[in-house]
């Protein structure tokens, strides 16, 4: 009786040495977070409660927006389908502890990218996919037109969680003047208070004032200032300590981008495959290797531009079409005076 | 022995099966955390907190400590919750005795009033009194004075100030009206005990009360002025009242909802206490002699109180908790600060998580010890 067991026991240790090795060696290309999110057959991808343009659902729970096409983008880059992905609307307060607990493998929730996020908490930003700055929306009838004619006393509507927060105490410090920050956990009540005329302004990132500005009670009441007083590149986060992942979702949305510089569409995207560029091919899998380096196949690249688009089609789709921001900014491509520039995907 | 080996042994496993568990979690955190390139630690909270608090009790702005901004939560935690829980033992002890009363409008509207609030989630019921409350508030430019100095708006209620000179002397003359108060109430007891005499203690120290704090305004040179709220504009259609005192919206949506949310499960355990003390007492009482009143006071209450005041403890206990729904209409109260904004910027999950729970139960724990207390005072003394 002892004996067998002890044979069986060498057994399932060989077996487990054995299992060890082939997946030590996958592992260099495939990592945890790929293999997980391959096993269970979508991206789990936390987004934002709600904001036009860059991550909104629908009456029928179809999210859009410029966020969510970057987890789309990873959806049919790893598993082929665009549509291949959980979203988990979170809270500013609850969206990095959602990430780093592992409930989540994306965040693409307009979260900027600042020093002490990359570094202290476990996250790594990815990139930026919209560069944005905060600024003060205020309602025309006040006659305010620029951020100089606030005086001592003026409350401020924000989100608390965001560095919103912050930015606001150092503007309102280096004027001088004396504010009343009035802060509230989800976005649609600090809209609701500023409509109700709690706040005499609304901060927070521009985007976010332009999207929020359409879920008024009556959008024209109210402006947009022009003055921006900080730096908020918004962009996608993943966990800290899988580089394979890391660069995945990195990848897909420099190709979005890449794609839009080199005039690839989603609808001319089997066309292209022919093209004399060698730039073009490689993006739509017809020269290289590209995928291997992630354990992907060659077609990673050319599922992202046919089935979500290239950046400039997202932005349109998401953001210009609908009235937020018509006038691309500085997201335009760097070769039509935006700062939007990637490395090249070679 | 084998006897006692069997009291034991499940107490042993009990306990280690709770120190394996936790033991299991802590391990299972440091673990995670470390593959995640987290630290853990309190030292961030001595760091500048670098953000600003709509309202604080204490002097406070994001030059201050974390540590101050946990202060400035805690204590505005324990204002709402104080304010709570006085307003709603009022009003709890009102409804419940007008649910007793043999007049049947009083009796069914107290009635109606219980049913409609306790019945409605509580944060419905904070939404309501701030945002649809809030929005048929005048703006500060619209509205009308209240006694000519009170102004209630959509930015909050403004308030006069008080400005005292020589407050420390008004002070001192409110505590000497205590211990006069006291002195007398022992003299008095006394007094009855040995000679049956009854001396009116409650006309004397009312008497007191406005003669002692008067005298202390005609000689001890105590003046009090008002400082009253001035409307300024702060663009063509934006205006503040500045001086004075602005209580926010915020504060006052929320003690209104949790005051009329808790007072309707006190006024039910009022209800029960004096419905719990047997009609013979009340008759028996009467038959040998003694008003209505002392009734009331002498033989209903101090009965009916033993009966109120376990389950009263939960709902001062649930008002202080639920305090804690603040952060949806941006009361900075300890878990929008502290919980929210502070562990946002810190990302010390774990460790600002930790100390939030760890202040509510000592919250929760203080409040059980006063009321035990109280209840014990007045239990029966079994001789």
């Amino acid at each position: 009786m002892f004996k067998y067991i002890k044979q069986l026991t060498s057994l399932v240790a060989m077996v487990a040495v054995l299992f060890t090795f082939t997946t030590e060696s996958m592992a260099a290309k495939k990592s945890k977070t790929l293999k997980n999110t391959q096993k269970k057959g979508f991206v789990r991808c936390g987004v934002s409660q709600g904001l036009p343009g860059f991550s909104n659902a629908d009456a029928a729970g179809n999210w859009t927006g410029v966020d969510v096409d970057v987890c789309r983008a990873v959806a049919a880059a790893v598993l082929g389908d665009a549509n291949k992905v959980k979203f988990t609307p979170l809270s500013a307060k609850e969206r990095f502890t959602a990430l780093t607990s592992g409930e989540i493998d994306i965040l693409s929730r307009n979260t900027t990218w600042t020093l002490s996020r990359d570094a202290d908490i476990g996250l790594t930003f990815v990139g930026v996919n919209f560069y944005d700055g905060q600024g003060f929306m205020v309602r025309k009838s006040s006659g305010i037109t620029s951020t100089s004619q606030f005086k001592n006393g003026i409350s401020a509507c924000t989100n608390i969680g965001t560095t919103t927060e912050l930015n606001m105490r150092d503007f309102f410090n280096s004027k001088g003047i004396s504010y009343e920050p009035v802060a509230f956990e989800k976005a649609d009540e600090v809209v609701a208070a500023y409509d109700a005329g709690r706040c005499d302004t609304y901060t927070t990132d521009k985007s976010g004032l332009a999207a929020q500005r359409t879920k008024m009670k009556n959008p024209d009441e109210h402006i947009v200032l022009p003055e921006t007083i900080s730096k908020e590149p918004l962009g996608p986060v993943v966990r800290q300590g899988d580089a394979v992942w890391e660069d995945i979702v990195r990848w897909s949305l420099n190709t979005m981008i890449e794609a839009e510089e080199y005039g690839i569409t989603s609808a001319n995207a089997d066309m292209m495959k022919t093209s004399d560029n060698p730039a073009i091919k490689r993006l739509v899998g017809a020269e290289g290797e590209l995928g291997a380096a992630f354990g992907l196949d060659n077609d990673w690249s050319l599922r992202i531009i046919k089935q979500v688009g290239n950046y400039g089609e997202s932005y349109k789709r998401n953001i210009a079409d609908t009235g937020i921001l018509p006038d691309r900014g500085p997201n335009q491509l760097w070769t039509k005076g935006g700062i939007l520039y990637v490395p090249p995907a070679r | 022995m084998n006897f006692k080996l069997k009291d034991i042994v499940p107490q042993l496993i009990t306990v280690i099966a709770v120190v394996l568990i936790f033991g299991f979690f802590t391990y299972n955190a440091q673990i995670n955390m470390e593959n995640r390139g987290i630290d853990f630690g309190y030292g961030f909270l001595s760091q500048e907190s670098s953000f600003d608090v709509q309202f604080s009790l204490i002097e406070y702005d994001g030059s201050h400590s974390y540590f101050r901004a946990y202060l400035v939560g805690l204590l505005n935690t324990i204002l709402v919750s104080v304010i709570g829980i006085i307003i709603a033992t009022i009003l709890g002890v009102i409804v419940g005795v007008a649910r007793l009363s043999p007049n049947y409008l009083i009796n069914k509207f107290a009635a109606f009033y219980v049913e409609f609030f306790r019945n409605i989630p509580l944060l419905l019921q904070i939404f309501f009194w701030y945002f649809a409350a809030l929005r048929a508030l005048p703006l500060p430019q619209d509205a009308e004075a209240m006694f000519g100095v009170f102004f209630l708006t959509i930015k909050g209620l403004y308030v006069p100030a008080f400005i005292w000179q020589n407050f420390n002397i008004f002070f001192y003359s409110i505590i000497a009206v205590i211990i006069a108060t006291i002195v007398i109430k022992t003299y008095a007891k006394k007094v009855q005990e040995n000679q049956g005499k009854q001396i009116p203690v409650f006309l004397i120290s009312i008497g007191l009360i406005f003669i002692l704090p008067l005298l202390s305004f005609l000689i001890g040179g105590v003046r009090l002025s008002f400082e009253v709220p001035v409307l300024k504009q702060l663009a063509t259609t934006s205006f503040i009242y500045e001086g004075g005192v602005s209580l926010p919206p915020e504060l006052i949506a929320l003690t209104l909802s949790l005051s009329l949310y808790t007072a309707t499960f006190i006024a039910e355990c009022v209800r029960a206490g004096i419905q719990g003390v047997g009609k013979g007492q009340k008759e028996a009482a009467a038959s040998i002699g003694l008003t209505p009143n002392q009734v009331l006071k002498l033989v209903i209450m101090p009965q009916a109180l033993r009966i109120i005041i376990p389950p009263t403890t939960n709902q001062y206990l649930n008002l202080t908790k639920n305090s804690s729904l603040a952060a949806a209409i941006a009361y900075p109260d300890l878990v929008l600060v502290f919980a929210g904004t502070a562990l946002m910027q810190t990302g010390k999950a774990i460790e600002i998580v930790s100390i939030t729970m760890f202040t509510y139960l000592t919250l929760s724990i203080s409040i059980s010890i006063l009321m035990n207390w109280y209840n014990k005072k007045i239990a029966i003394e079994e001789k």
